[in-house]
């Protein structure tokens, strides 16, 4: 079976200008929320205590509340967690207790108020300066990734190709954290890890791309920047919809059998891999043809004698 | 024609082999075991061995069998209920120097173990336990460290008779008061002389000569490492102490310990006993003064104030006859004559000679023993949170030395038989050579653990399946060569997590269900590209060569750009998302040797040989 007929000719780059105009009110969307809004960070970088208690029967709520509020932790927040029986209590940083013996007092007076052993499924509990550290070290892992990939990109193609792909992965980075802001989705370390493998995976796609750009740049020798791109983008189509598809599969199987652990986790991923597929076909190329690129920037330079060159121009 | 040389489809069948026989210990599961292990002075032998089968068969638990093992003793169960009658049994059966502990055994057949072959380690989040992280308190650590060379400085200046007003640590530094410039002087060469860890400034503008010393950054470097590497030292000791199966101690950054425990529950009490850090000194009764006056305020120079539990002050010398370093040995007990909780302690050769010394000339005269205790608050200072950690020293028994003392003696002092219990324990593993703090915790109970295994199985499986059937109805025959590459891909990333002894966590598992998904684009391309190849009229076996060719450089751009990501997120990553940075990294290897290796090596089988062939894609 074949997803696309034989030779398809989209005209992808004729629509760029609505893509950019769609792109572009979506960044500036997820922008707005970030700022105003702003991400609902998780203990891993506010710092705090979550502890993840199963009951034999329904939990309480309102009474494992009114525990708390009696046992003296008035800033802690009860919900149910997963199923009726789970419950997540969730602890501010508060300066003048020692938080490392919080959760235990916590189970402790919970469990008084109990008849039956109370499960304890899981307890978190990150002190503010640890999630401090890690919310600097995220960014600069960020930065660096793109950095890394800015570099390796300039050079195995170019220097625009490199610009392309690299506004393309911040295009999809702020998307993903836009829709985290807006829907107020928990961020925490395991979402991080999904939006660093999405940049992965975006400029996977995005390379793929720009890999058969150059090839047609180069076998096409009469044909503009702007077919060339849109030969190219209809040349990886079924690829692109082939890759991006089985990865959802899986990450849907994540999403859906992973547990609640890895919930938000399987939700960035699904998000990123979305956006990164689109941007790859219509952020990144838009960008290299906006920055003029020709057939002249991708012939391989001289080549010192006993090197040998493909008939593509590629270089394995 | 398309055909591999001999030599790479050998190179596919061994790789495979190989694979294969290091993931398959993975399919054997674990029994439940109770580990005996063995302290200093205990010894893990037949002996202990037939003890512990009679200990059993007495209570008629049901073992499996009894391994001995790495120096340890692994009593295999039926299940997790017998698992822990067994320790309870076993704790109370074998006495001496051991320590009793639930450990899970693989069940690897002898002949895989005896290639190596090992089944890959689950993480905290799978199998449940406890992750630490603790902070080292650095400045604690300087401090001490100043307070000894204070201490020294004390000594050396009174024997060479260098008259001093006062030596203080001030945060950073010691400053020492002097009565007249001559001796500031005399003190400054004699102390520049014997301590190059320290350096000598003179304070121009105090208002009576004064010396500051100050630790080089070289010292003050050593002091933090050797606080770290002391610290790791007596967090293991204690660990052993608690009874924990192989945990983890290792540092991370320059002033923290990562800690874990796996099958750890009761954290209260990991907790207490990780971060204690009481100790013991004993010290003379100063007996020349009045404790009175000094309760007003008028302590002599070379004495300080203690004060006993009940609330009695007592005036102590302010050298330290012994600290709890010296003990090697403590043991919780009953005192025979007052029947009261008591400590009975071992010292070492060095401890016992000094101890043995001081005692002798200080016959008659009252010795106090005191408990050390360091607690930290958190105090509101101009609306910030200041942690002010303060020493509680209290003294618990004040007696006369009536003998010498030497190696083995006993105190007595202690409030309950707990305490007396933790106190031994505490003295037994060490003091910590700074005082440590909680910085972060994750503990993951075991029915969640289990519920994370299952679900990480079920998604792997789910999801592989989905790709499974996907890929052969898009590209039949070459779809189930690429299956099985998949597949094949999957055994790979098993076996090096084994071969590595890798820690599997609940982002690792992740990790490989994205390489699943991931890992089929190497094949997507190549298949793309052949159906090109056949679109624009070439043969079939011209297109399957030039599709593998064309598509090389495209797959080994797209990986190395990922793999980019993956060593980044190494780098960055806390222990989980470290699993799944090597996981990922590891599937994206591996995978471009499945997709591109292996299945052109299955693809040769089936259409190499023929001369135009009819391509099933």
């Amino acid at each position: 079976m074949q997803i696309m007929k034989e030779g398809t000719h989209f005209n992808f780059m004729g629509k760029r200008k609505i893509a950019a105009v769609l792109s572009i009110l979506l960044v500036l969307a997820s922008l707005v929320s970030l700022f105003k809004q702003g991400l609902n960070l998780g203990i891993d970088f506010t710092g705090g205590t979550i502890i993840e208690l199963a009951y034999k029967d329904e939990a309480k709520l309102d009474q494992i509340r009114t525990t708390l509020k009696e046992g003296g932790f008035d800033d802690a927040a009860v919900q149910n967690f997963g199923s009726i029986r789970d419950v997540l209590i969730y602890m501010p940083v508060i300066a003048t207790k020692n938080m490392a013996e919080l959760s235990n007092e916590v189970v402790a007076v919970l469990q008084k108020d109990s008849e039956e052993a109370i499960d304890i499924r899981r307890v978190e509990f990150v002190g503010p300066q640890v999630g401090e550290e890690l919310t600097e070290d995220g960014g600069l892992a960020m930065l660096y990734a793109l950095i890394g990939i800015l570099i390796y990109v300039a050079f195995r193609f170019e220097y625009r190709f490199a610009i392309g792909s690299v506004v393309a992965l911040i295009h999809d980075v702020i998307i993903t954290l836009g829709v985290f802001s807006f829907f107020q989705l928990e961020f925490d370390l395991t979402v991080l890890a999904a939006i660093l493998a999405v940049i992965g995976y975006s400029l996977n796609d995005t390379i793929v791309v720009f890999d058969r750009i150059r090839e047609t740049f180069l076998r096409k020798r009469k044909d503009e920047p702007l077919e060339v791109v849109n030969n190219a983008l209809n040349d990886t189509l079924s690829r692109t919809l082939m890759t991006s598809g089985t990865t959802l599969l899986v990450v849907f199987s994540l999403y859906l059998f992973g547990g609640t652990v890895i919930h938000d986790f399987a939700i960035a991923l699904l998000l990123g891999i979305i956006i990164g597929t689109y941007s790859s076909i219509y952020i990144a190329s838009t960008v290299v043809l906006a920055m003029g690129v020709s057939k002249a920037d991708l012939m391989p330079p001289e080549k010192p004698e006993g090197e040998e060159i493909n008939e593509d121009g590629s270089q394995v | 024609m398309n055909h591999y040389p001999l030599w790479k489809n050998l190179l596919i069948v061994a790789a495979l082999v190989f694979g294969g026989l290091f993931a398959l210990p993975n399919l054997y599961g674990d029994d439940p075991a109770v580990q005996v292990s063995a302290g200093r002075s205990g010894k893990i032998d037949l002996a202990l061995m037939g003890q512990v089968e009679t200990a059993l068969k007495a209570q008629s638990i049901n073992y499996k069998r009894v391994d001995m093992q790495d120096g340890r003793l692994l009593v295999r169960l039926a299940n997790a209920d017998v698992q822990l009658k067994a320790k309870d049994v076993l704790t109370n059966a074998i006495t001496g120097d051991y320590t009793v502990a639930l450990n899970l055994a693989p069940t690897t057949p002898g002949w895989l173990a005896a290639i190596g072959a090992e089944p890959m380690n689950l993480g905290l989040d799978l199998r449940g336990g406890v992750h630490f992280l603790m902070e080292v308190d650095m400045n604690a650590a300087v401090k001490q460290a100043l307070d000894n060379y204070a201490s020294e400085f004390r000594t050396l200046l009174r024997d060479d008779k260098i008259r001093y007003q006062k030596i203080q640590v001030n945060n950073d530094k010691v400053v020492i008061s002097f009565r007249s410039d001559e001796f500031r002087q005399q003190a400054e060469s004699k102390l520049g002389n014997e301590f190059s860890q320290l350096k000598a400034t003179v304070i121009d503008d105090a208002a009576v000569p004064s010396l500051e010393m100050r630790l080089t950054e070289v010292a003050l470097r050593e002091i933090k490492s050797l606080a770290l590497q002391q610290n790791i030292i007596t967090l293991r000791n204690r660990i052993n102490e608690l009874g924990v199966a192989e945990p983890t101690v290792q540092q991370q950054g320059d002033s923290r310990i990562v800690v874990q425990l796996p099958g750890v529950q009761d954290t209260a009490q990991a907790k207490k006993i990780l971060g204690a850090t009481a100790t013991l000194e004993f010290r003379l009764v100063d007996t020349e003064y009045d404790v009175q006056d000094a309760v007003n305020g008028r302590v002599p120079p070379n004495a300080s104030l203690y004060h006993h539990r009940d609330g009695r002050p007592y005036l102590l010398d302010k050298r330290v006859m012994l600290t709890g370093e010296h003990i090697i040995n403590a043991a919780s007990t009953i005192d025979s004559q007052s029947g009261t909780p008591a400590v009975s302690i071992t010292l070492d050769g060095k401890g016992a000679r000094a101890f043995s010394n001081v005692t002798r000339d200080n016959i008659g005269n009252p010795m106090a023993v005191v408990f050390i205790e360091s607690k930290t608050e958190t105090k509101i200072v101009n609306g910030e949170a200041v942690k002010v950690r303060r020493l509680v020293p209290e003294v618990i028994n004040v007696a006369t030395i009536r003998d010498q003392l030497s190696k083995k003696f006993q105190i007595t002092g202690l409030d309950s038989p707990t305490e007396a219990y933790d106190l031994a324990l505490l003295l037994r593993a060490g003091a910590l050579a700074a005082p440590i703090e909680i910085v972060e915790e994750r503990t993951v109970g075991p029915s969640l653990g289990q519920d994370n295994i299952d679900q990480g199985f079920t998604s792997v499986i789910i999801g592989f399946a989905f790709v499974l059937v996907f890929m052969v109805i898009w590209y039949r025959v070459f779809g189930l060569v690429a299956n099985l590459a998949l597949a094949a891909n999957l055994v790979f990333i098993v076996a090096l997590l084994s071969l590595l002894q890798a820690t599997l966590t609940m982002p690792g598992i992740a990790g490989i269900v994205l390489t699943v998904g991931m890992a089929v684009d190497a094949n997507v391309l190549i298949f793309e590209r052949i159906r090109e190849e056949l679109r624009t009229g070439n043969s079939p076996q011209a297109s399957i060569n030039a599709g593998y060719a064309k598509a090389f450089s495209t797959i080994a751009d797209a990986n190395i750009t990922t793999l980019i990501a993956a060593i980044v997120l190494f780098g960055f990553g806390t222990g989980s998302i470290k699993g799944f940075a090597v996981t990922l990294s590891l599937g994206i290897l591996t995978s471009m040797f499945t997709a591109i290796m292996g299945t052109r090596a299955v693809i040769n089988l089936i259409y190499g040989h023929k001369q135009r062939p009819k391509l099933s894609i």
